[in-house]
């Protein structure tokens, strides 16, 4: 008796500082914080499909992973904390695609989000092609700029750096950049081959600059000078440095959820979980007395073993997967009162209680063993091929739930039973041991 | 034995409703929501919430496809599309604010193309088979060792009947509520209804356990009872437990249903209906349908 005793007060112990551990909650400096989903916390998910058909398959992986690197320092100008950029094979059978999810916390402006992440500065230098100084000025405003401009091959591929500086005299803001050796070659080619004659700079398609060429340039120095404001001049620099994307991305789906709205998500959750555990614990002391007591200490020892694995996992928390916790309190019940009613079997047959507690858990053992096997399958199966981050939190949380209504049904509330340590005979125990309200 | 004795009764109340879902389904179908079909959903909350007229008026002329407006709680409205590029959606959200003069909280957006749609109703279908077959197996395996008089591959068949059984019944609320109040079904759906498929075997197999348990112990202790009164006490034993653990459940989804946020209310009304049938079905169908086939090869032996 003596030592289930002590056993139970270990066990009681544990549990609060397990307890203790879950309770910090939103604490930003813990160091093992509660993790929201988009759909709580608000934010963006964005789910963007890269191009790798004219890519070989070998190539494929590193290419996603410096696509990935790419997007991330771009999504990082963003300063939302906890930015999240990830790589997904996704597709079906057979058809491999591979795809970039990114996670903008807080972020509710998609439209720029979109633009920043998505954007390829396309620098190129172009030269005028021959012909076009004996064209009319009517020709000249007919004539696309591809009538006009030849591709230089020069491009920003071969672009080393760049940066912002200001004009000595005029401070106007001009953006200098530094070609790689080849790219000083080519720049030094085209500059000799072009003295007198104009080496426009293009942007994404449209001349933002057309200057004169003066002499050869072999120090692969430039400067791009167009009537930029400091912002646009900033914005570009920032654009040529982190350069293009490796793979061609296209958007294909996207998430925003807006603050107010995760937040009152988060509160209803919470309140219906709290709501849930009230209400089940009441059903459990009034139709199972002491052992329905037990078993609501039990499921306290759950939450707090539950909780204290969202925060160590991390698991990532939605509102789906806090469902899938509160649907988990409810079927974790249901172990304990598998063994209640085979005690209750047992005492009715005449055993002492003690047998009768040993002998119900033995018994309800292999069905507690056998039905949550077939909820642990379901959950294992939803999780791999859950098609949106929704089911696949719920099935971590239902999966989680069910691993540990195990342990707490069957180790927890045993031990604690056992402890209390019915040595009664009298009717007063039975009675509290007992269930229902029939017999 | 009552259950037992009058299985008909009960077979004809579930014969019923699972027409009357089949029906229903065939008539009116589901209909898919962004999830599957892809799409787009905006919802707006308004200080001061426009007629339906003036955000169709706003609306029309935008390149949306076709699209429709519903009104959402005291001054929202709810806007679906076709997919919408981060251009045109901002398009829309200037259009709806009236260049910025109607103040107005965009409380989510969600734009789904079309690949991920048909990929995730492949998903679907592929977790609805895995989840069937790795449950037949596992009620094989597990009831192996029990072949008399009920060999335990028919066990499994009889426990997907009663699966069947759980998903039409909540499928076919689905089809009326598609058709009278709109509801669409999402991935959310999908995975309301495999969690009633494991909850429901889960049920299942508990009085499958006890049926089992009965029958050794019948051959132990030589005690010669009938087949059907074994699955009469069997059922009389778990009844209490079978109710108890579907009402702490029943009682946290629906808690989940009246408290929880908005985004699962679909969610969890799916598993109230699936686990209310499930329950059902686990002490009200499977296990007299063993007796029903115990019978049934009796008298084809003889």
């Amino acid at each position: 008796m003596f030592k289930k005793r002590i056993s139970a007060l270990i066990l009681l112990i544990l549990a609060g500082s397990i307890a203790y551990f879950s309770y910090n909650r939103t604490d930003e400096t813990s160091r093992f914080p509660y993790k929201l989903g988009l759909d709580l916390s608000g934010g963006t998910h964005l789910v963007y499909e890269a191009d790798t058909s004219e890519l070989p398959e070998a190539e494929i992986a590193g290419a996603m992973a410096s696509l990935s690197e790419v997007v991330e320092r771009r999504v990082n100008i963003f300063g939302v904390s906890e930015p999240l950029v990830q790589i997904e094979e996704g597709g079906t059978v057979g058809n491999k695609e591979h795809r970039l999810i990114v996670e903008l916390p807080g972020v509710t402006d998609i439209q720029e989000a979109v633009n920043l992440i998505g954007k390829t500065p396309t620098l190129e230098f172009r030269l005028v092609k021959s012909g076009v100084d004996t064209m009319s000025e009517e020709q000249k405003k007919n004539s696309t700029y591809d009538d006009i401009f030849a591709p230089a091959e020069l491009t920003g591929r071969y672009l080393k750096h760049a940066q912002l500086e200001f004009n000595q005299t005029t401070f106007e803001p001009y953006v200098a950049i530094q070609f790689n050796d080849e790219g000083a070659k080519l720049f030094g080619k085209i500059t000799k081959e072009n003295v007198g004659k104009i080496v426009a700079i293009f942007l994404d398609g449209e001349p933002i600059s057309t200057p004169v060429v003066q002499q050869e340039i072999t120090s692969g120095n430039a400067q791009i000078t167009g009537d930029f404001t400091v912002e646009e001049a900033r914005t570009l620099v920032r654009d040529l440095n982190f350069g293009a994307l490796p793979l061609p991305i296209t958007l294909m789906s996207t998430q925003t959820i807006g603050a107010s709205l995760g937040q009152g998500a988060l509160d209803a959750s919470l309140y219906a979980g709290l709501w849930a555990f009230i209400i089940v614990g009441l059903f459990l002391v009034l139709w199972y007395r002491i052992p329905g007591l037990i078993s609501v200490i039990a499921l306290v020892i759950y939450t707090a073993i539950n909780l204290a694995l969202f925060k160590l996992i991390p698991v990532t928390l939605t509102s789906a997967g806090i469902a899938g916790f509160i649907l988990s309190i409810g079927m974790a019940v249901d172990a304990n009162i598998l063994i209640f009613e085979r005690m209750k079997e047992e005492l009715k047959r005449g055993m002492e209680l003690p047998e009768a507690i040993k002998e119900g858990f033995h018994r309800a053992w292999l069905s507690i063993r056998d039905s949550n096997s077939s909820s642990i399958i379901t959950a294992v199966i939803l999780y791999y091929f859950a098609s949106t981050p929704i089911v696949k939190g719920f099935a971590l949380v239902f999966l989680l739930g069910v691993l540990s209504s195990m342990f707490s049904a069957i180790t927890a509330s045993r031990t604690l039973l056992l402890a209390v340590g019915a040595r009664g005979e009298g009717k007063i125990s039975k009675f509290l041991f007992n269930s229902g309200f029939l017999n | 034995m009552f259950i037992v004795r009058n299985r008909k009764f009960f077979y004809s109340f579930s014969a019923l409703l699972v027409v009357a879902s089949i029906v229903v389904l065939s008539l009116w179908g589901l209909s898919p929501g962004i999830d599957f079909k892809g799409g787009s959903i905006i919802e707006v909350e308004y200080v001061e919430r426009p007629t339906v007229e003036a955000v169709n008026t706003a609306l029309s002329g935008l390149p949306l496809g076709s699209y429709s407006v519903r009104e959402t709680g005291d001054s929202g409205y709810i806007i679906r599309t076709d997919e919408l590029s981060p251009e045109i959606h901002g398009v829309v959200m200037t259009a709806l604010s009236d260049n910025g003069k109607v103040s107005l909280t965009e409380k989510r957006f969600n734009s789904i193309g079309p690949v991920l749609g048909k990929e995730a109703i492949e998903k679907s279908w592929m977790s609805i088979s895995l989840v069937l077959l790795a449950i037949i197996l596992f009620i094989t395996f597990a009831f192996r060792k029990v072949s008399r008089p009920v060999s335990s591959w028919k066990y499994g068949l009889i426990a997907i009947v009663a699966l069947g059984h759980d998903v039409l019944i909540p499928t076919g609320v689905f089809a009326v509520l598609g058709h009278y109040a709109g509801f669409e079904i999402d991935t959310l759906f999908v995975t309301a209804l495999l969690v009633v498929l494991g909850f429901s075997i889960h049920d299942t197999i508990v009085v499958f356990d006890r049926v089992r348990e009965n029958l050794r112990r019948n051959t132990e202790y030589h005690e010669k009872k009938q087949f059907d009164t074994i699955v009469g006490e069997s059922i009389n034993q778990t009844f209490v437990r079978s109710i108890n653990t579907s009402l702490t459940t029943l009682i946290a989804i629906a808690v989940l249903y009246t408290f929880g946020p908005e985004a699962t209310r679909h969610f969890s009304l799916t598993l109230l209906i699936g686990i209310i049938a499930g329950t059902y079905s686990s002490i009200f169908i499977g296990s007299p349908l063993l007796v029903t086939w115990q019978k049934w090869q009796d008298k084809r032996n003889k």
